[in-house]
């Protein structure tokens, strides 16, 4: 398994390479120069001058990418043109804002989506299936923008509970948390009722119930694990996409998260702290898929030896109950 | 010998919105203790339904008991709640399910299923469950210690023993086997009955086997119960019905099995197919494919006639020789 991680991590080496130059390439190539955003109107052409040549601007393409892997290899991911201030730092002081708020709405999404989704699939046709299913189908098709300008007019400005924008106790945390958590809380519903649908129709849930288990078990020991890993790489990549900053609703709620920086960063321009920022993101991502791997090995033994020898370790009939978890 | 099993014009159907499919259809039959029971019909004649009619596992919706009883012991399972129900599948009336290879869940081990039903009814330790589960899984042939694999590491014959070890781990009364052998090549059929006849002597277990296959049935039955479109057309001993059958479809049934001593060219199958369940006709389901078929078949369904003591026939033919 630790081998297979480790090939994983090395893996990530060119991917990361690919984005690099992706990234680098589009903000060189794209229209607009940065000098002309940052020093404004009234910089001189001896202005303008001087900060291409402080940032290396003059350079040509090629040795200006090989430079920003260079510096980006020791961890240097340049200078932020408008706050002077290192953009790994910039990067690193918004990551906590932003994983927490992808932690909070994964959770939202977790439990409303799961719990509802094993809910209606157990109970195929019935009244709750048939609402769920509309709120799935409202929750996808609202935008986030939409329904966090919604719950602030209902939880801040009418009932006068919980504030509107920031991102600094608990109580802020969760109007933003929610409004992410319950739009994909929607997918992972339906993914998680489909998936489950299939799986307790299988023959071993037959068996399970001949054996005269509860129904509640059947479903929660017998049927869960199986239907899981679908929603497993759902819920990752949600995750995934969601480190990387939801810029949309960070906005409405004036959250200081990655996506927020980002986006200011593309406005003028900022080369050094777009590339470095899409470069967290990537990592990220393929960070969480990597997890969502190693998790799909622990819940279902057919993935994990295809990754483990499985070990020949017979057990002994005096002492097998430590064994069992 | 006591009734164990007597089960009383069971009728259950699909519905759905579409179409009611009549799976089965008034049959009727008695499983003494100890006694085997061959359940013989080709694929959808309802076999499969009627034992999960037994342990009141048709699916709902679409399955819908209609009528008829099952007595068990004397108690009518189909009354009872689903909790009383709990307590008897898995430890009083097990199955044995036709596809080892989906009837174990590929992500538990093989001795978390089968500790899982002796935990369920036996109030034992974790500790000793498990004792107890590798004990069954020797039992079946086995070694106890591979407890700890799970059902991909095994053959699909040794899912079987371990579908079996499920179904025998609380000592049951009575077992369902649902087509045991289908899935198996013909080495491991064997086995796999030989196992199933010694566990059921060992424990005096009554066993409903439900197979399409005729010689399984003449190796472990006592008697046989031939089912055809949901109904069962001929109802006797082992003996009665294979050397005197009397309805033309297990005339057919038997004239279909190759005969090794003479070259033939061509098997001898039953002309036609099974009427569609849902579309039965409103005389004998048999009629189309029948050599011997008048009108008045089409038009009327025949009764049970018994032609000899404990050999009852459903067709017209008899119905003049009938007491």
């Amino acid at each position: 398994m630790i081998k297979y991680i480790g090939k994983r991590i090395l893996m990530l080496v060119p991917v990361l390479l690919g984005v690099v130059l992706l990234v680098f390439s589009m903000m060189y190539f794209s229209p607009g120069n940065a000098e002309d955003y940052i020093l404004g109107d009234m910089a001189t052409e001896e202005d303008k001058e001087a900060f291409r040549e402080e940032h290396g601007l003059n350079e040509p393409f090629v040795i200006q990418y090989i430079n920003y892997v260079k510096d980006a290899l020791r961890g240097d991911l340049g200078i932020s043109y408008t706050t002077k201030q290192p953009v790994a730092e910039e990067i690193f002081k918004r990551f906590p804002t932003t994983f927490k708020l992808a932690l909070l709405s994964t959770l939202w999404s977790i439990v409303i989506g799961i719990t509802i989704g094993i809910i209606s699939a157990v109970r195929q046709y019935s009244i709750l299936d048939n609402v769920t299913r509309l709120i799935a189908m409202l929750g996808v098709s609202i935008p986030t923008f939409w329904e966090g300008l919604m719950l602030i007019i209902l939880f801040s400005v009418q009932l006068a509970l919980l504030p509107a924008s920031g991102f600094t106790t608990w109580k802020h945390w969760i109007l933003p948390s929610f409004t992410i958590g319950t739009h994909s809380a929607a997918t992972v519903m339906r993914m998680m009722r489909s998936s489950m649908l299939e799986a307790i129709r299988q023959d071993y849930i037959t068996t399970a119930k001949s054996k005269g288990q509860t129904n509640f078990v059947v479903v929660t020991k017998h049927a869960l694990r199986n239907a899981i890993i679908p929603v497993m790489t759902l819920v990752g990549v949600n995750f995934g996409k969601l480190l990387g900053g939801s810029a949309i609703t960070e906005i409405v709620f004036s959250i200081p998260g990655l996506g927020n920086l980002i986006i200011d960063g593309i406005k003028v321009k900022n080369a050094p702290l777009v590339q470095g920022g899409i470069l967290v993101i990537a990592l990220a991502m393929a960070l969480c898929n990597l997890l969502i791997d190693v998790l799909y090995a622990y819940v279902d033994p057919r993935i994990r030896s295809q990754y483990v020898k499985p070990k020949v370790k017979l057990a002994q009939k005096s002492a097998t109950t430590e064994e069992e978890k | 010998m006591s009734k164990i099993l007597e089960i009383k014009d069971l009728t259950i159907h699909y519905v759905t919105d579409d179409e009611v499919v009549k799976a089965v259809n008034d049959i009727s039959i008695t499983l003494e203790e100890g006694e085997s029971l061959g359940l013989v019909g080709e694929t959808g004649a309802g076999k499969t339904t009627t034992a999960m009619g037994i342990l009141g596992l048709v699916p709902n919706p679409p399955g819908k008991i209609i009528g008829g009883e099952v007595i068990y012991k004397g108690k009518n399972l189909l009354k009872l709640s689903e909790a009383e129900m709990r307590k008897i599948r898995g430890h009083e009336i097990s199955m044995i399910f036709q596809d080892p290879m989906t009837a174990l869940n590929p992500v538990l081990t093989v001795g978390d299923q089968i500790m899982e039903v002796i935990r369920l009814h036996q109030k034992v330790s974790k500790a000793e469950a498990m004792k107890r589960a590798m004990d069954m899984m020797e039992m079946v042939g086995i070694e106890g210690g591979r407890c700890n694999e799970y059902p991909h590491q095994f053959s699909g014959g040794m899912k079987q023993r371990i579908v079996i070890a499920i179904a025998l781990a609380c000592n049951p009364s009575l077992l369902i086997a649902d087509e045991p052998t289908t899935a198996l090549d013909v080495t491991i059929q064997a086995q796999v009955l030989d196992l199933i006849d010694n566990l059921k002597k060992k424990f005096n277990t009554s066993l409903l086997l439900i197979t399409h296959d005729l010689g399984v049935v003449a190796e472990v039955c006592d008697k046989v119960a031939i089912v055809y479109a949901g109904r069962i057309v001929e109802y006797g001993n082992l003996e009665s019905i294979y050397n005197n059958p009397k309805h033309p479809y297990t005339n057919g049934l038997f004239g279909s099995i190759p005969d090794f001593s003479k070259k033939a060219h061509r098997l001898n199958p039953i002309r036609g197919l099974m009427p569609d369940p849902s579309n039965l006709p409103e005389g004998c389901a048999f009629a189309e494919r029948c050599p011997n078929a008048t009108d008045e078949c089409r038009k009327r369904q025949p009764p049970v006639v018994e032609v000899e003591p404990g050999h009852s026939v459903r067709c017209l033919m008899f119905e003049k020789e009938g007491r």
